[in-house]
């Protein structure tokens, strides 16, 4: 009994968390790695990319929630989803044609690409704050949990409640269904195909008649989808901040790195190495090992490795590690 | 016009801002911003040491700051004797012991040779040595941060001259570069970005919550200051008699009295660092650095050992940076980690370079005085301009007082925009290198 109790109050505060989390990280990771495989720079706009389209989500929410539409059980967001998407769509086409093109057609150095994108990193700060101001935004509605602790007690006799948030369901489904098309996409269909190409060898692909500027443009517009996804995702399973949205920015590049830059299934192994690494370094592991010690051996502390402030500590320490000892990431990504 | 002209235009027109700020609206607000300019200037010559010489791409600059201002705490507070005894030799104790097993665990991994028995042996140390300082380190902290929590709670600094800690500041930053530079040096530039981005957000995150260290979020204020406070200044009667005689109210002549030291302190610092970058630039090691910086492969070729030129030049700059920190936390009067943030103490400061002209020096500077005038006063601005905009609007529109409200962070957009324009139409910057 005691075993099952420390699996499920393990399940209830690293498991389940860690899950939703890593595939919030995975999906913005995937859009990093995107850019990186075919512009070739790391995009330090990335984050608040990901809090443009959220904002545009949260914006229609509301308008949605005003005029009395809702998604039923589900979060209305979900429903406005794909409104953010094309919002953020259209902002990443804009800052490509004024922005990054020029760059392109001169064939600008990839650092000069990494300062483009800090300029545009601010103009994108200032201008969700601007819209929607700096500070924390509920929009999450709809059921709370597909099952709560509670009924999980009554359901099973145990000591311990396992609680599923049903924004965490939903990160998972979302994400499954993000990453089957995106793979769909890249591996089945011509344009799908033509990007990997650009990818893997851009003189080659040019010279088998790969129209660049198009391969470009779908990439923005798989990013732009894929942030939004993210964003919304992560707001609805937390809540929406756009400087937490900016500091995201570490963890999502540490999982690309790590997985490998410029592969996309390493993007998502390694937003779940890094959500799993910071959730269970940072775990109080009181409760589970007072189930699995014997009498009279129970810790006494908290036994947490690190102090939750030191998140950002723990997915930094794992893309040193690397780094230093497989520089391409764990899925032979780029290497330039 | 020649390139001398026209940069002194470029100065005087800064220095003409600075002034009508001092005319417009105060003159305690126009030695603000000229303060804050030095200290951004001299942020901005580490960048450029780091960015404009050799090509690498630093983006932890705020946690050199913020290990600068560390520094003031450490060096110039006085001593809590209470936590000393407390907890204090525990604490010393527990970090030796943690850098021991850091130290340990690298000298095993590189002396022994490579196979499994290395691998469980590096963990082994790694993982015996975490509980073991833990242990040590974690009774002692609680005993530090239990004395006096409201007040103190901490173990203090030396007590020295705060003017001492401007060099500590430096060294401090520079032993932390130093061991950033030794792990992260060798990765191509993106990885160095993330890693440096990575360090400084992992340096706040420590000053936020190791409160036995400077109190954490709980700030340290007071800290000594190397000018007159205006408080004694007023009650001189020598002070008062010459400021009413010089026709100035003793409250505002003590105000600005105060500011214009600090200036003066600023300015001796700012062209001593100037001095010795545009020497170094100038010599045999700066041609090297800008040589490594335009082909690696080149000079590595000549015989040039460019990792450990990078770590040289990595260590300088992140020093000139704390030194800078220091001089921040100096003015403030006390330590906030709260308010660091990476817009502000990191990306901004690259917003100085990129503008003013990185690989010059007098480019970093004026791009440092020039970014931080805008900075302050991009604010007020937009303020009028949104009165402008909406001075059309009814009183009780909706819009109206969300786009008076949102004015604030009109800051952002523009030196974002400011930045794209610079690199798109004038990528050299302001005062592009010879």
């Amino acid at each position: 009994m005691d075993f099952l109790n420390a699996i499920v109050a393990l399940s209830n505060f690293v498991l389940v968390p860690a899950i939703a989390y890593g595939s919030q990280l995975a999906l913005g990771a995937l859009g990093v790695t995107l850019i990186y495989g075919i512009l070739r720079f790391s995009n330090f706009a990335h984050g608040d990319t990901m809090a443009f389209g959220t904002m545009v989500v949260v914006l229609v929410t509301w308008w949605f929630q005003s005029m009395g539409i809702s998604f039923g059980p589900l979060p209305t967001a979900l429903l406005a989803l794909p409104l953010g998407i094309l919002g953020c769509m259209a902002l990443l086409l804009v800052t490509d044609r004024v922005v990054y093109r020029f760059y392109r057609a001169q064939k600008a150095k990839p650092v000069i690409l990494v300062i483009v994108s800090m300029g545009v990193m601010f103009i994108l700060n200032g201008l969700v704050r601007f819209i929607i101001g700096p500070d924390e935004q509920r929009f999450a509605d709809g059921e709370r949990f597909i099952i709560s602790a509670r009924d999980f007690k009554e359901m099973t006799g145990l000591r311990e409640g396992l609680a599923i948030k049903s924004t965490q369901g939903i990160t998972v489904i979302v994400a499954v269904i993000a990453v089957a098309l995106l793979f769909w996409f890249l591996n089945r269909t011509r344009t799908g195909k033509s990007m990997r190409a650009y990818s893997d060898n851009e003189d080659l692909a040019l010279l088998s008649g790969i129209n660049p500027e198009r391969v470009v443009m779908y990439t923005w517009l798989i990013v732009a989808a894929l942030a939004t996804v993210a964003g919304t995702l992560y707001g609805l399973d937390k809540s929406f901040k756009p400087f937490v949205y900016f500091q995201l920015l570490l963890p999502i590049f540490a999982s690309a790195i790590v997985g490998g830059l410029g592969s996309p299934l390493g993007a998502i192994a390694g937003g779940f190495v890094i959500a799993f690494s910071e959730v269970t370094i940072t775990y109080a592991w009181k409760k589970v090992l007072g189930y699995l010690m014997p009498e009279g051996l129970e810790p006494d502390g908290l036994v947490q490795l690190l102090s939750t402030d030191y998140k950002f500590a723990v997915s930094f320490v794992i893309l040193l590690i690397v780094l230093l000892f497989r520089p391409t990431g764990l899925f032979r990504g780029k290497s330039v | 016009m020649s390139a001398a002209v026209k940069n002194t235009v470029l100065f005087a027109l800064v220095g003409g801002l600075i002034l009508l700020t001092g005319f417009m609206q105060s003159w305690n607000s126009a030695l603000l911003i000229l303060n804050m300019g030095l200290i951004s200037a001299i942020m901005a010559i580490g960048v450029n040491l780091q960015w404009g010489f050799a090509g690498l791409f630093n983006v932890g600059v705020m946690g050199f700051v913020a290990l600068g201002g560390l520094a003031v705490v450490l060096v110039s507070a006085d001593p809590v004797g209470e936590a000393w005894a407390a907890g204090g030799t525990r604490v010393l104790l527990g970090l030796l012991l943690g850098a021991a097993t850091v130290v340990a665990a690298v000298l095993v991994n590189t002396r022994m040779p490579r196979g499994r028995a290395r691998a469980i042996a590096t963990l082994a140390i790694l993982i015996g040595g975490f509980f073991v300082y833990r242990g040590v380190f974690d009774p002692g902290v609680e005993a530090v941060e239990k004395v006096n929590p409201a007040g103190t709670g901490f173990l203090g600094g030396l007590g020295l001259p705060v003017l001492l800690a401007w060099p500590a500041g430096g060294l401090l930053a520079a032993g932390a570069a130093w061991l950033i530079g030794k792990t992260a040096l060798g990765l191509r530039s993106d990885y160095l970005a993330i890693a440096t981005l990575g360090i400084a957000e992992i340096i706040i995150a420590v000053m936020k919550n190791e409160d036995w260290l400077a109190r954490g979020v709980k700030n340290v204020v007071g800290l000594s200051r190397p000018v007159p406070y205006e408080i004694d200044l007023q009650n001189d009667p020598g002070f008062v008699d010459s400021a009413i005689g010089l026709g100035f109210d003793p409250v505002t002549a003590s105000t600005l009295y105060v500011k214009v030291g600090y200036s003066a302190l600023f300015l001796v610092v700012l062209v001593i660092l100037l001095w010795m970058a545009q020497m170094a630039l100038k010599s045999p090691w700066g041609r090297m650095m800008r040589a490594i910086r335009d082909s690696e492969v080149a000079a590595e070729a000549m015989g040039k050992d460019v990792t450990r030129r990078h770590l040289q030049v990595f260590v300088l700059g992140s020093a000139i940076c704390g030194i800078a920190g220091a001089m921040m936390t100096t003015l403030d009067g006390q330590l906030t980690p709260g308010t660091y943030q990476p817009l502000r103490f990191t990306f901004l400061i690259w917003v100085m370079v990129i503008v003013g002209g990185s690989g010059n020096n007098f480019g970093a500077v004026l791009g440092g005085f020039l970014i931080w005038l805008l900075w302050v006063q991009v604010e007020p601005i937009g303020q009028f301009l949104m009165d402008v905009i909406t001075s059309g609007m009814a009183e009780d529109s909706a819009l109206r007082s969300h786009l008076l409200g949102s004015a604030a962070h009109m800051r952002l957009l523009t030196m974002g925009l400011l930045l794209l324009l610079v690199l798109r139409f004038s990528p050299r910057g302001l005062i592009p290198e010879k």
